[in-house]
Parts: structure tokens; sequence; C-alpha cells
């Protein structure tokens, strides 16, 4: 019991110092310019959401391309979009809403046209148990319930909003978080009853032994794409184009759909 | 008013003394050891040099320091008595200091400052003010009443200290080197002030001074500590004429020397001899004013019965004359005019001939 | 009677003191690196300037979110620097005056918060005061009161990051501070609190005015913890560095507006306070 508690506290304080820091993250040398082929570095702007997928994607994709280093800086997607408009030194961005990707391309900054990679789709997420016994949307209107919502800036929240929208839901949550890994932390502190986060977040390995996420009917109309691109100025277009055929291709799709995730 | 009756009202019969203290503090190597009494309306000058212990005596009086052993019993009352585990804080002892730099408070008006102990001694703010006005009106600062401390000139502040600490009407009247701190001019005049409040004060007074002048001026009696130990004690003329230490002769500008008298003679303990006009048997005492130090460029011929060759180790100021520092079989302090100093071109370093008058010293028992 | 002035005249021994002569001049080795300090400070303040889109300014000012953010800043910061006070005055005396064993670590403890990233400061918050909190858990039992995602909450916050601020810089005011005063009092017969409300804090009103001021500026600007702990809504716990911090998620230009308020303000009230306690006597 108060190990298990300890352990809570422990990966709060992980989650919530990862979210917090990892604004600063990102800089690194300018990668060397290759000639041909695939090798030299490779700097990668991933959404949050896809910390753990892709850091074994890039390990992979490494082994594959011998002489290829992928660095990876992972921060909220909006975070990133300006990063990248005021000249970051990246080669790819996956975002993970359109709406900043948009962003970056809007500016000139991307190279082609973006893909939609993945998809990602909305679930309540309770405490493990599930001990309020919640099945859907309207569960959360109960006048003890307290739920944290993901702020509307952001995508999860964006994406939350339109859900209940479509449910006819009215949700007064007693807190509008800066990104899906906070919303997700008050439900494991147990501050919350709920949150609508991101199907992908609360299977992560960290938080799946102390959550449940129970899928709800309306989530389909509220299903987030993840847009991928090389950027404009990458000095490493040959291994950034690598890097995006390699997320694309099976195998890193399914190491993808392993997380959470959903085939476009 | 009010409050001067409690406390003096609590005071002994006639002819007990209004202060009864025995202050004992043991701090490491340091010790003091002071038997001190204090009649009321009487003045009690507390005299010694740098680290004697004047200052902790004073703090033990006002409650800042506790004692290690003794006692200390003010107007019939027990403050501080370690044997029997009795303690007073200062806040309840009935007393008034005036400390070195009077330590008004900046914050407050010259009024506020003054009416801040009575008020704290239950008047409500319109006594305690009526009261501080009275003071400050007796002190001559009627017009300074409203200024900050920065505002006022050191003898106004000294005054405003000492309206501040007699506002309560203490039993106990505390000053620490109460004119230190101004200069020669303003020291004149506020010790004659001074002089005349301290007259008027129906409690005890202790003064706590290193300058001889205020003692003699100020005090009916002196008390010497050196070392945390009383070594004189007594009236002004007494402790004038009868010097008992090298720094009680000092204060009172004589020579002091111990030895053993046989008749007119005197065998000083480092083998010099001195004849002087008393005669006695047994240890004794010889003094001689530095005055009486005649100085000559040569072995004297003459009436002096005491010669000896020695060496000019300093020259000051001192007064209107010189005082000559002279080392040689006996160490002397010579005081003499500058005319004589020119003529006899004078310098540090320079060997001449002391000469003393037998009849100009005394001679007195050490027992 | 002699005096006893010996040490004023002694020709042989005195010198003369030196002075040091003081000219007009700066030091060019101060100023430059003085320049540059100055520049580093406000060339991103300029940087916001520039990009402040002056056009659309009045109207966005006139937002409701940002008033209502506005004002709970205003309002939390100025609870919390008053909390601060209550609870941060005694624990700086405390810290200056009195002798007790570990207090070197509670000096060390109280600077927790200064080094501890905020967002942390929040989670621990959450710990202890949360619904399942050390704390918390009992008040939310015995009272049913739950603090997160309150006002209380902010203030709270604010409180926690902000203190050091105000104990730092009292504790040194009082370590200045001539204790001899406070002895002065009690031989007037003041007690331990009087002598505190009517000699000490007095003394040491500067102090506690400057640590008030950058406790308060502090907790104006809080935002991590704030966020973690209080959580974000509109009107309850949503300051205006989380509205920046919403804002700079789709609109830049929100954000710098936002953050432009935030700095008018803080400045216009630092300065009229300053100004007031500059003059006081």
């Amino acid at each position: 019991m108060r190990a298990a508690r300890f352990r809570t506290i422990l990966a709060a304080f992980t989650v919530l110092a990862v979210v917090g820091l990892t604004g600063c993250g990102g800089d690194s040398a300018d990668p060397p310019a290759s000639g041909d082929g695939v090798s030299g570095e490779l700097t990668v702007f991933a959404a949050a959401s896809l910390t753990e997928s892709f850091k074994q994607i890039g390990q992979d994709f490494e082994a594959a391309h011998q002489g290829v280093k992928v660095t990876f800086s992972f921060a909220g997607s909006s975070a990133l979009a300006t990063q990248i408009n005021q000249g970051a030194p990246a080669d790819v961005f996956a975002s993970a809403a359109p709406a900043n990707m948009k962003t970056v391309t809007d500016a000139g900054n991307g190279d082609g046209e973006p893909t939609t990679f993945v998809r990602n789709q909305l679930v309540i997420a309770v405490s493990k148990g599930n001990p309020d016994g919640v099945t859907g949307l309207s569960d959360l209107t109960k006048p003890d319930a307290k739920v944290a919502l993901c702020a509307e800036q952001v995508p999860c929240g964006a994406a939350a909003r339109k859900a209940l929208d479509a449910a006819g839901v009215a949700l007064t949550p007693v807190t509008l978080e800066q990104d899906v890994k906070a919303a997700l932390a008050k439900v494991r502190l147990g501050e919350v009853d709920a949150a609508l986060v991101y199907r992908t977040d609360a299977l992560a390995a960290d938080a799946a032994a102390e959550v449940d996420g129970i899928e709800f009917a309306e989530s389909a109309g509220a299903i987030n794409d993840y847009p991928i691109i090389v950027l404009k100025d990458s000095a490493n277009k040959a291994a950034a184009r690598a890097f995006v055929e390699y997320v694309l291709s099976d195998t890193g799709r399914s190491v993808l759909t392993a997380a959470g995730f959903q085939a476009p | 008013m009010t409050v001067g009756q409690t406390v003096l009202g609590a005071a002994p019969p006639l002819g007990v003394p209004l202060l009864d203290a025995h202050l004992v503090v043991d701090r490491g190597a340091f010790r003091l050891d002071l038997p001190l009494t204090i009649d009321p309306g009487e003045v009690v000058a507390l005299l010694g040099p740098n680290g004697a212990g004047k200052t902790t005596a004073l703090r033990t009086l006002a409650g800042l320091l506790p004692l290690s052993a003794g006692h200390l019993t003010l107007a019939g009352r027990d403050l501080d008595h370690p044997g029997r585990r009795v303690w007073t804080p200062t806040e309840r002892r009935p007393i008034g200091v005036v400390f070195q730099d009077y330590l008004l408070f900046p914050h407050l008006s010259a009024l506020d400052n003054v009416a801040f102990g009575p008020r704290r001694h239950g008047m409500n703010r319109h006594q305690a003010r009526h009261r501080a006005a009275e003071w400050l009106a007796r002190m001559g600062l009627t017009e300074h009443v409203r200024r900050k401390p920065r505002q006022l000139s050191g003898g106004q502040a000294q005054r405003v200290a000492l309206a501040r600490a007699l506002a309560v009407a203490p039993a106990l009247l505390l000053l620490d080197e109460p004119l230190a701190a101004l200069d020669a001019r303003t020291r004149l005049d506020t010790r004659a002030q001074l002089q005349q409040h301290l007259a008027a004060h129906a409690g005890a007074t202790l003064l706590v001074t290193h300058d001889p002048l205020d003692a003699l001026v100020l005090a009916d009696r002196l008390v010497i500590i050196e070392h945390g130990h009383v070594v004189q004690e007594g009236s002004a003329a007494t402790i004038t004429a009868q010097p008992r230490t090298d720094y009680v002769a000092r204060l009172v500008g004589l020579n002091l020397y111990r030895g053993r008298a046989t008749g007119h003679s005197i065998l000083l303990a480092d083998g010099f001899r001195l004849t002087t006009g008393d005669q006695h048997d047994g240890e004794v005492f010889v003094a001689f004013p530095p005055s009486a130090v005649a100085l000559h460029p040569g072995q004297p011929d003459g009436s002096p019965r005491n010669t000896w060759p020695a060496t000019i180790a300093g020259i000051q100021r001192h007064g209107d004359n010189l005082r000559i520092q002279l080392t040689g079989p006996i160490e002397v302090a010579a005081d003499v005019t500058p005319a004589a100093a020119a003529q006899l071109r004078l310098t540090p370093g320079q060997p001449v001939w002391a000469a003393v008058k037998a009849a100009e010293t005394r001679a007195y028992p050490a027992g | 009677m002699p005096r006893t002035d010996g040490e004023v005249a002694r020709p042989t021994t005195a010198v003369p003191p030196t002075r040091t002569r003081r000219t007009g001049r700066t030091p060019v080795a101060l100023l430059l690196p003085a320049a540059l300090g100055l520049l580093f400070l406000v060339l991103p303040l300029v940087g916001l300037l520039v990009r402040t889109p002056w056009a659309t300014l009045p109207q966005r000012l006139t937002e409701p979110g940002v008033l209502t953010a506005l004002r709970l800043s205003v309002q939390t910061a100025t609870l919390a620097t008053l909390l601060c006070l209550a609870l941060g005055v005694p624990l700086a005396w405390l810290l200056a005056r009195v002798q007790f064993p570990g207090r070197r670590v509670v000096r060390a403890l109280v600077t927790v918060p200064l080094v501890l990233p905020p967002v942390v400061g929040g989670v621990a918050l959450l710990l202890v005061f949360g619904r399942r909190g050390l704390i918390g858990s009992w008040l939310d039992e015995t009272f049913g009161i739950t603090l997160p995602f309150t006002t209380t909450a902010v203030v709270l916050a604010e409180a926690f990051v902000a203190m050091p601020f105000l104990i730092i810089a009292v504790e040194g005011a009082l370590r200045g501070a001539d204790t001899r005063y406070e002895e002065a009092a009690a031989t007037l017969g003041a007690g331990r609190w009087t002598t505190f409300t009517h000699v000490t804090l007095p003394l040491v009103a500067p102090g506690i005015a400057a640590g008030a001021v950058l406790c308060w500026a502090r907790a104006l600007g809080e935002f991590g913890a704030t966020i973690t702990f209080a959580g974000n809504y509109p009107g309850r716990t949503q300051t205006m560095p989380i509205a920046v911090y919403l804002a700079l998620e789709t609109d830049l230009e929100a954000a710098i507006v936002l953050s432009l308020i935030l700095l008018t303000v803080s400045v216009v009230i630092l300065a009229s306070l300053r100004d007031r306690w500059v003059s006081a006597p």
C-alpha cells in the first residue's frame, strides 16, 4: 500500500519533471552535410505524446542505418512549431495536431506536403479498477465528479471539446491542464476522478499500472491526426526522408500501434 | 507620577541600601566579583580600565546578563539570586538605563522615545506623552519634542536618553559612559546638567565610566575595579589622596609605588630607595604628583633627597603642560611647562636627571 | 585633575590618516559590464515591444478573460504576500535571533523552493495538500475541504514559491539591525512581543518592504507550481502567467499582449509603492 503510493509519487515526479523541462531541450549541433546515402546526424522535433514510440523507432532506425545518429526533442507541438519558425535547427517535425503543422507549413518551413502517419483517440482515464464505474461521458457530469480536461489551446483539449460537443454533454471540469501528461498526472495523483486523455497516454507503460482507459463512443468524432514532415532548412535531407519513410513503414507503424495509436 | 510612587514606595526604610548586590559572573578566564551597595539618592561611579568588568556589572544589574552566583536585591526585591533560582527579566526590573550611544529609537520622535517607558508601565498614550513632555521640558528640550533622534545634536540626544531613563522613575538609574560620545565642549555643559538631574533623582544611581573627571564631578562615591575585582572604594577625596593601584594613581594623576618603609626610607620592590617626609614601618604606598618631579640636564646639586638618571620614553600634551614619561630605575611621569621643555630641548630617548623633594611625597600603609 | 586622553597627542607615533581621493570618473571596467548587464535585461523586453500588435491592443485589452486573469493574479499575489509576511517574518526572526540546534539545516530548507523546479514544487504541494495528500486527505475527510483547483491553492502555490525571497530579505535585515535597541526597549519595560512589534519591526521595516516587493513580484509571475497544484480554470485559478502560457500555444501575439499587460501592471504597482516607502520618514 505504502510502497504503491511511493511509486505513484515517484512516477508523478518523473512525468511532471519531463513535462516541465522538455521545453529546454532540443539544441543540437548542426548536422554535418553528408553527400549521398544516409548518414550523419538527424534532429527530430516530435510531439510529447510520441516520446516512447519514437525513442524505439529511433533506435531501430539507427540499427538499420549504420552511421546515423538521431536526436529527439520532445515537447508540446505548439512549442515545437514556434521553435521551428524561430529557426531552431531541426530536420523532421512530427506534430500531434494538423493545426501546429499548419503553422510551420504556412511559414514556408516545410519541404513538401505533410503526411498523416498515425491517429490518436481520446479515452476517459480513471483510477485503476474504475472505482466510480465510469462507462461514458455522461458519467462525468455527476455533481461530485472532478474532471480534468486539456486546455482548448492544446490538441487534446480541442479534441475533448469536439467529442463533448458531439455527445451533447455539458461538462464543467475543475481544471484545464496545459497538456495531456499533466491531465493524466492529476488522475494518477487521485486529484481528479477522470480526465480525457489520448489512448496512447493511458496505455503508456508508466501510467498503465495506475490508470484504466475507458473507451467511449463519441471519441470517434474527435480523432486526432498526427502529421509528419521534412523541414525545408534540414541540413541532412536524405536522412530526414529516410526517417519519415521508416516511420510510415510497417516496422515503424507496428511500434506506434503497439503504443495505442491507430493507423490513418 | 504614579510610577515613581510605586517604585520608591517599595523602598526599604532609611539606612538600608536601596541596591544591595554581590555581582558574580564567571566567564571562562574572566571572573567578576563585585559587592555593591547604593543608598537612595546616592550616586556611585564604577571606574575601571577597559575589560575590568564595568559593562558586565551594568548588564547584570539591568538583567541583560544573569549572575553566576551572588545576589541582586533592589528596593527590597530579589531580582537575581542564582542560589535561590530567582530571576527577574529586564522588563520587570525597576531600572532605567542611559546607554553609551543612547540607543534612542530612530523611528520615534523625542517625545515618543521618552513616552515609551511610561507607556509600557501602564499609562495610556495621553498620560505617557504628558509625562514625556514634562521630562523633556525639564531637560530644556520643549522645542525639540517632535524631532527624530537623527535631527538632534549629541548633547540633545544625551538629554533625551536621560529623560527616557528617568521617565519611568527607576529605583536604580544606570548610566553607561553617558558623556563619552560627546565632544569636549558639549561634554562640559552636559556634565553640569547631568549633575543637577542626578542630584534630583531619588533612587540609586550607578555611573559606569572610565573618565575620572565624570566620576569625580558626578558621583558621591567611587568604586574602582580591575580584572573584575574591587581595588579601591571610597569618596573622591580619599581616593585621590591615597591611590592603591597603578591604575588608580594614573587615574588621579599620581606616581605610585609600593615598598617597605623603615622610617623615612622606603625600599621599593626593584631595589630603588625613596626618601619621604612621612615616617612609617612596614608595607607602604608612596605617591607623588607628576608636578613634583623636576628634570635636569645633569645631576642636580642641593636639597632634593631623591635624584636618579632616567630616559625620556614619551612626551604628551597634558592640559597647559607637557607630561613626560620616564624610564629608568622606576617608571615616572613628570609634568613640565612647555617653556621648560623647550629650554631643556626634551626629545624621546634623551637621558635626563629626575629629582623629587622628600617633602612632596606621601607614604601611607598598604595593609 | 589630569585627563587621560593620552591617545590624542603622541607626535612621535601619530601618522596622519591617508584619505583615498574620490574622483568623479566611473571606471570603465565597471561601466562596461554594467551596460552589458542592463542590455541583457532590457533587450528581451524590447523584443516583446517590437512584436506587439499595437493596432489590436485596445481590443485585446477589453477581452473579458484578460481582465479576469489580471484581477485574479493581483489578488492572489497580494494574498500570497500577506501569507508570506504572516509566516515568513516570524520564521526570519527565528533564524536571525534564536540559536537552536539544526538552524543551518532549517535555513537551507527555507531556500529549497528557490532551487526546486516550480512544477516539482506543485507536485510536492499536491502530495501534501492534495485530495490524497498527507494533510489534504485529512482535510477532506474531516472538513470536506479539498484545496487543489481552488483560488486558495493558487495563493498557497504562490506563497510556497515566493516565501524564500521574503525570508532571506527579512533575515538579512534582522541580522543587520542593532539588537541593543531591543535591550534598550527591555530596560524600559517592554516584553519580548512589545519589543518585537514596537522596536524590531520598525527598525527592519525597509528590509521587510523590500522582501515583500520581491515576494509579490515572484508570486505575480508564478506559473509552474500554480498550474500543477491549482490547475487552470478561468476566473478561479487561471492567473496571467497561465493565460500567457496557453495563449502561446495558439497565438503568439495574444501571449505578447498579455505579457505586456502583466509587466505594465506590476511595474506601475511596484514603482508607486517604492515611492511611498522611500518618501516615508
